[in-house]
């Protein structure tokens, strides 16, 4: 079975799909920026994939987008796991259902 | 080059200023300190004064200034300036000698009062500011030190405020002298827009110069008489001399000094001083504002005369006295005789300055008793006073020879009688000797001869007071002899001219006809007043015209039914205009703003607060309903999204 774009897009929506269900669905923080962290790889996947069959795959360019894209979301994870810490810190919680002083 | 003194000339006034400023700043309470303050501001002023009229002295015809920019405006500038000239430096030396003698004399004559400092203070505030008036080399700064004299008067005049008449007197002399003084500004404002400076001499730019006559031209006259209303403000003259009479509700070296040394000087000085002004354009040495001046001058001799002869009180027979050597010295300068004028007006400073002086130490002696009716027999109690107002009184009505008021005295009817435009100045100026010897000897008389008529006992006054009358009667003494027509250096001094030592000069027949005048006024008062009672003989045989002299001309009478009635009169017309006119106008206009803004206070309640309110009100509900969706749950805001992408997702296969 050749690999194709089609067959990457499916894993990557699959991949989103999981992310998103584990964001909207766990109460514990982290698993939260789990999910999240693995929308982003979904994003990645992407992208590495329309660079691979697009019109014209020079050899660096897409890896490197997705290299950056990878290490941005690296540092968006210690910062999500710093905030975390923080909130801890304060409500002796991660529990995200209490965690509720955002209401109007 | 200028000399340093020129330079220097500002310290004059100012020594005497700063001492007022410190006596009345850190020595309110402290007598001795005070006195020896201003007497100290005196003698420095005096010894500066003696500086530069030495430095005059040298060349003849001297003349220095020392010219500033005050401020600048536009293109124009506003200057100011100190001058040294014979007339300044003998002025200043004049009124700063009187003044030290006048003010030891306060020494002794105010020690009982309790404003004894407050009284040196303005005593000092006022020579400064005259001494202001005669170094000014600029029409405003002498405008300025002017007005600085007027406020002194007022201060001084006004000093016993918790009388009454005392503060309407000062109230009137201030008020009288505005009068004049509103003619001097325009006639300053005139002077500065037609030449373009207010300085009198800037080597050869100075509005007193040929260049800036030239400019002024035909309208020198107008400027003049302009000016000139200041100087008869200031000088007493007709028809503003009330306020002079009644200042003498002053303390009596107040009256000595305003009478002789500073204020009324600085009229005569002023119309000297601005001479060149009055005199441009002259045919044959009259010009129309030299004639007013003449015949102002001839009307207040001798009226002023006149009046003092009925008058009972021993102060205002001086200030009456005054009013009319004033109009002499302005008939002198009117005529042409500057020089005759100024020496009038030295010689005058210094035996009027005695006289006032033996006044108040007549009256201090007697118990502040100024009614000479009730006087009499001094001569004996007050030996030394009744000497010095003895020469001060010969002085005054012009006995010749030994008297230095002899010799300007006939100077000036020389003048007249070379005036060429009329002969009458003169026959009257002489019929004005007559009455001056007369007057005087009546006031001897009363005073000093016959039986004592009051029971109070009188006694000689303290040394301090005694002095200066001895210094100043010597003065008009050695006057005498520095006057002589024989060698008439200052005179020549004045002029600018050369003097030369002529002894012929003083056997001239007008030495024969004032002779004749003064002793047929003193023979006259002895005749009249010889036994002398309560009741005056004048009045006696001549009721009618006694009441007519002793209510002064009824001038103030006539002026306080016409120009004080008239100002009264329009005050309450304003007044009446004020409440009812203007204040109806005023409340009309107010009512139409107060229906506007009950009709604006309607609106805003009914109009733009409702609306607000309502639009406040909606904003909450709609807000309300909103903080619903806001559950703080971000897991629901998360979902929130991902259902809206979907939804657009959806969207857009479906439009595509």
């Amino acid at each position: 079975m050749t690999p194709t774009l089609q067959l990457f897009l499916i894993i990557s929506a699959a991949l989103f799909s999981v992310g998103l269900l584990a964001a909207l669905s766990r109460r514990h923080a982290i698993f939260v920026l789990i999910g999240i962290e693995m929308m982003l790889a979904a994003a990645n996947l992407n992208f590495v994939a329309f660079w691979r069959f697009g019109p014209q795959p020079q050899p660096p360019t897409g890896v490197m987008v997705a290299i950056f894209a990878i290490a941005i979301a690296a540092a968006e994870a210690a910062v999500g796991l710093a905030l975390i810490i923080a909130v801890y810190r304060h409500y002796r919680t991660t529990n995200i259902d209490q965690l509720d002083r955002l209401k109007g | 080059m200028t000399p340093w003194i020129v330079a220097y000339l500002g310290l004059v006034p100012v020594v005497p200023l700063f001492a007022s400023l410190l006596i009345l700043s850190f020595f309110g309470s402290q007598r001795r300190a005070a006195a020896a303050l201003a007497i100290g501001g005196q003698v420095i002023a005096l010894g500066l004064a003696v500086l530069a009229f030495a430095q005059t002295l040298g060349v003849p015809g001297f003349r220095a200034v020392q010219n500033f920019t005050w401020f600048t405006f536009g293109e124009n500038s506003v200057r100011l300036g100190f001058v040294l000239d014979p007339l300044t430096a003998a002025m200043l030396v004049m009124i700063t000698f009187v003044a030290l003698w006048i003010f030891v004399f306060s020494v002794g004559y105010m020690a009982e009062d309790k404003n004894f400092t407050r009284f040196f203070a303005y005593l000092s505030f006022f020579t400064a500011a005259m001494l202001g008036v005669v170094i000014a080399n600029s029409l405003l700064l002498l405008f300025v030190c002017w007005e600085l004299v007027g406020l002194a008067s007022y201060l001084l005049i006004g000093f016993w405020i918790e009388r009454p008449s005392a503060a309407a007197a000062a109230k009137k002399a201030f008020i009288t002298t505005r009068i004049g003084d509103i003619g001097f500004f325009l006639g300053l404002l005139w002077f500065y827009g037609s030449s373009g400076t207010t300085l009198f001499y800037d080597n050869g730019a100075g509005g007193l110069e040929a260049g800036a006559l030239a400019a002024i031209g035909a309208s020198s006259t107008l400027i003049a008489l302009l000016i000139f209303c200041g100087a008869v403000g200031k000088s007493g003259q007709f028809p503003l001399h009330v306020w002079l009479p009644d200042a003498m509700e002053g303390p009596t070296p107040v009256s000595a000094l305003i009478h002789a040394a500073t204020m009324v000087a600085a009229g005569v000085f002023l119309v000297a001083r601005v001479y060149p002004l009055f005199s441009f354009g002259a045919v044959d040495g009259v010009t129309p504002s030299l004639t007013v001046v003449v015949w102002t001058g001839v009307i207040t001799a001798l009226m002023a005369s006149l009046i003092a002869v009925a008058q009972s009180d021993i102060k205002r027979i001086l200030a009456y006295s005054t009013v009319s050597q004033l109009g002499l010295m302005m008939v002198s300068l009117g005529v042409g005789g500057v020089a005759a004028g100024i020496m009038h007006l030295i010689a005058h400073g210094f035996f009027k300055a005695l006289l006032f002086l033996g006044a108040g130490s007549v009256i201090h002696g007697s118990h502040h008793e100024q009614d000479i009716r009730r006087m009499g027999g001094l001569r004996s109690l007050m030996p030394l006073t009744f000497l010095t107002y003895a020469i001060g009184m010969l002085a005054l009505s012009g006995v010749p020879l030994f008297f230095s008021g002899a010799w300007t005295k006939e100077e000036i009817l020389h003048a007249t009688a070379h005036w060429p435009a009329s002969h009458v100045p003169h026959y009257l100026m002489m019929a004005g000797v007559v009455l001056t010897a007369l007057y005087m000897t009546r006031q001897m008389i009363y005073v000093f001869f016959g039986s004592r008529r009051s029971s109070e006992h009188a006694h000689e006054s303290p040394r301090v007071m005694t002095i200066p009358l001895i210094v100043l009667a010597v003065c008009t003494i050695a006057l005498g002899i520095i006057l002589t027509p024989g060698w008439p250096w200052l005179h020549g001094y004045l002029t600018g001219e050369p003097a030369q030592l002529d002894l012929a000069r003083i056997v001239q027949p007008m030495l024969f006809v004032s002779l004749v005048l003064v002793a047929a006024g003193i023979g006259l008062g002895w005749l009249m007043y010889r036994n002398v009672t309560e009741r005056d003989p004048l009045a006696e045989k001549q009721p009618g015209l006694f009441g007519f002299l002793e209510g002064k001309m009824w001038l103030d009478e006539l002026y306080e039914h016409t120009i004080v009635a008239g100002s009264r009169f329009a005050a309450s017309l304003s007044d009446w205009m004020d409440r009812h006119f203007w204040g109806g106008i005023a409340r009309s206009v107010g009512g139409i703003g107060d229906l506007f803004g009950s009709l604006t206070k309607g609106f805003d309640e009914r109009g733009i607060n409702a609306s607000a309110d309502g639009a406040s009100l909606g904003a909450r509900g709609f807000g309300r309903v909103i903080s619903i969706f806001h559950s703080g749950q971000v897991q629901l805001y998360l979902a929130a999204i991902a259902v809206s992408m979907l939804a657009l997702l959806l969207l857009f296969a479906w439009l595509a």
